[in-house]
């Protein structure tokens, strides 16, 4: 458990997160790997765990007709991978996908945002780190929207 | 030294906003020697004058390039400063004239004035770290100052080029970016706006590559050239890297007319883009960025 929680409180999601957050966060999570192109998350599914990843790279793909699956973004080492465990009605929202051998520790969403309920300090940092990730993506979804490479 | 004083003394070919030699209103003759196309849609044209002269200019300067008949355009100078004998322009057809010269075939006649406006801020990178960070045609603006910082490798730190493109399709000199970040030591880091399966690149915009640099804010010097908006938030992302803004530098862009710093067409408010740029440093411009009027 030391070794999870040392991970978690080097991650930059957690930087500067209470020890006591820390524990609890702890508590639901756990070290996973995925091989090139195995799917950490799928559009449409219940959203039960979130990714810190800390080797490796993913893609995020929504899939398009006509066009198959379309990459809007990859992420890295230091990133987060999914923010639908927070957010009702806890779907996954699009497809991610590994692109090489990916290392990250996997965060159970439903564990997490039970201790959130019951202690809203916590639920308030969670809230306020996932809201950032949310407003760096929206700003990046103009940019792409705006096209503006192509005027 | 005001902004103006500034550029005028900065520009090596000749006083900023006039260039050396003959008369700045003339356009000299040239023929073009090569095209080739460098991305989906971009030319880059190799050009010989007539009668030859220095073909000497600062990494950041831009020509007036005359489609006879059609008319004349600014375009940056794309090329390797160190390479006296052939003018280089990279080329994006979007109107009348530009895509008139990105349409000349080897043997054509082309028009030329300059070199004009202000340079990269060479010197003032030397001993530190340089950071360039560049989006989609604002690669050929920016590919001298590449050239002149491998040239004299030693006497930079870490070198960095942060590239975003639309596409895979849209990447601007695809070969040699990959041959910068295999053979020199310079880090490259690509990203483009989307892309089907099969690209094993980075996607997201240009501006998630920021945290990716390995420089030393304090001591970075960081140029910048792209669209406005990319621009802007390329800025916002320095800046929160702990870069700060008067060591950010941006290549700006307006119609122009006679480059010379005499018509007005390309003011914005105090400033004349022909003549204190098109390469100012941050600080100096930031009141003009964002505003729709200008
Ligand atoms: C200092 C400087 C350096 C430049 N360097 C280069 C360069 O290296 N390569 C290059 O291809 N272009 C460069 N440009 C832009 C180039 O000058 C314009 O694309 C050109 O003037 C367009 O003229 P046109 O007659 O072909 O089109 P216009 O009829 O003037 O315009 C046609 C359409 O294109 C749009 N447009 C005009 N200018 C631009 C622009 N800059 N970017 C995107 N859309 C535009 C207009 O809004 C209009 O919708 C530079 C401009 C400046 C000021
Ligand atoms: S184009 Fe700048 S003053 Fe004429």
């Amino acid at each position: 458990m030391e070794g999870l929680e040392g991970i978690i409180r080097e991650h930059p999601f957690f930087a500067g997160l209470d020890e006591r957050f820390i524990a609890l966060v702890s508590g639901c999570a756990k070290n996973v790997r995925f091989e090139a192109k195995q799917y950490l998350i799928r559009h449409d599914e219940p959203a039960n765990e979130f990714y810190l990843v800390r080797h490796g790279r993913v893609a995020l793909e929504i899939a398009a007709p006509g066009h198959g699956a379309l990459t809007f973004q990859t992420l890295g080492a230091g990133d987060i991978v999914g923010v639908s465990w927070l957010i009702s009605p806890y779907r996954s929202q699009y497809d991610a996908q590994a692109l090489e051998l990916t290392r990250a520790i996997a965060i159970d969403g439903g564990c997490l945002r039970t201790k959130c309920e019951s202690d809203h300090d916590l639920g308030y940092e969670m809230m306020k780190r996932v809201v950032a990730i949310l407003v760096q993506r929206l700003h990046a979804t103009r940019l792409q929207i705006l096209d503006v490479y192509g005027r | 030294m005001s902004m103006a004083a500034e550029g005028a003394a900065s520009a090596a070919a000749g006083v900023a906003g006039k260039p050396a030699g003959p008369d700045p209103w003339l356009p000299r003759l040239g023929r073009i020697v090569s095209r080739r196309r460098d991305s989906r849609d971009a030319w880059t044209l190799e050009i010989r004058e007539q009668i030859p002269q220095s073909a000497s200019f600062r990494p950041g300067q831009f020509n007036m390039l005359t489609a006879f008949g059609i008319g004349e355009v600014p375009i940056s100078l794309s090329g390797d400063p160190a390479a006296m004998d052939r003018l280089i322009h990279t080329i994006r057809p979007v109107g009348p004239v530009s895509t008139a010269l990105a349409q000349m075939r080897p043997g054509a006649a082309i028009g030329l004035r300059g070199p004009f406006g202000s340079g990269w801020p060479l010197r003032q990178a030397v001993g530190g770290d340089v950071l360039v960070v560049a989006g989609g045609l604002g690669l050929a603006p920016l590919r001298p100052v590449l050239y002149a910082l491998l040239a004299g490798r030693e006497r930079y730190g870490r070198i960095t080029l942060l590239y975003g493109s639309r596409s895979p399709d849209d990447v601007l000199f695809h070969r040699e970016i990959v041959s910068w970040s295999r053979r020199q030591r310079i880090e490259v880091h690509v990203t483009v706006d989307h892309a089907a399966s099969g690209w094993d690149g980075h996607v997201g915009v240009v501006t998630t590559l920021v945290p990716r640099a390995q420089c030393e804010p304090q001591r970075t010097v960081a140029l910048v050239c792209g669209p406005e908006v990319m621009m802007r938030l390329t800025v916002a992302a320095l800046h929160a890297h702990g870069i700060p803004h008067e060591a950010i530098y941006l290549s700006m862009e307006r119609n122009m007319k006679c480059a010379l710093g005499l018509c007005g067409r390309c003011q914005l408010q105090s400033v004349l883009v022909c003549r204190d740029g098109p390469v100012f440093r941050y600080d100096r411009v930031r009141g003009l960025f964002a505003h729709k009027e200008l």
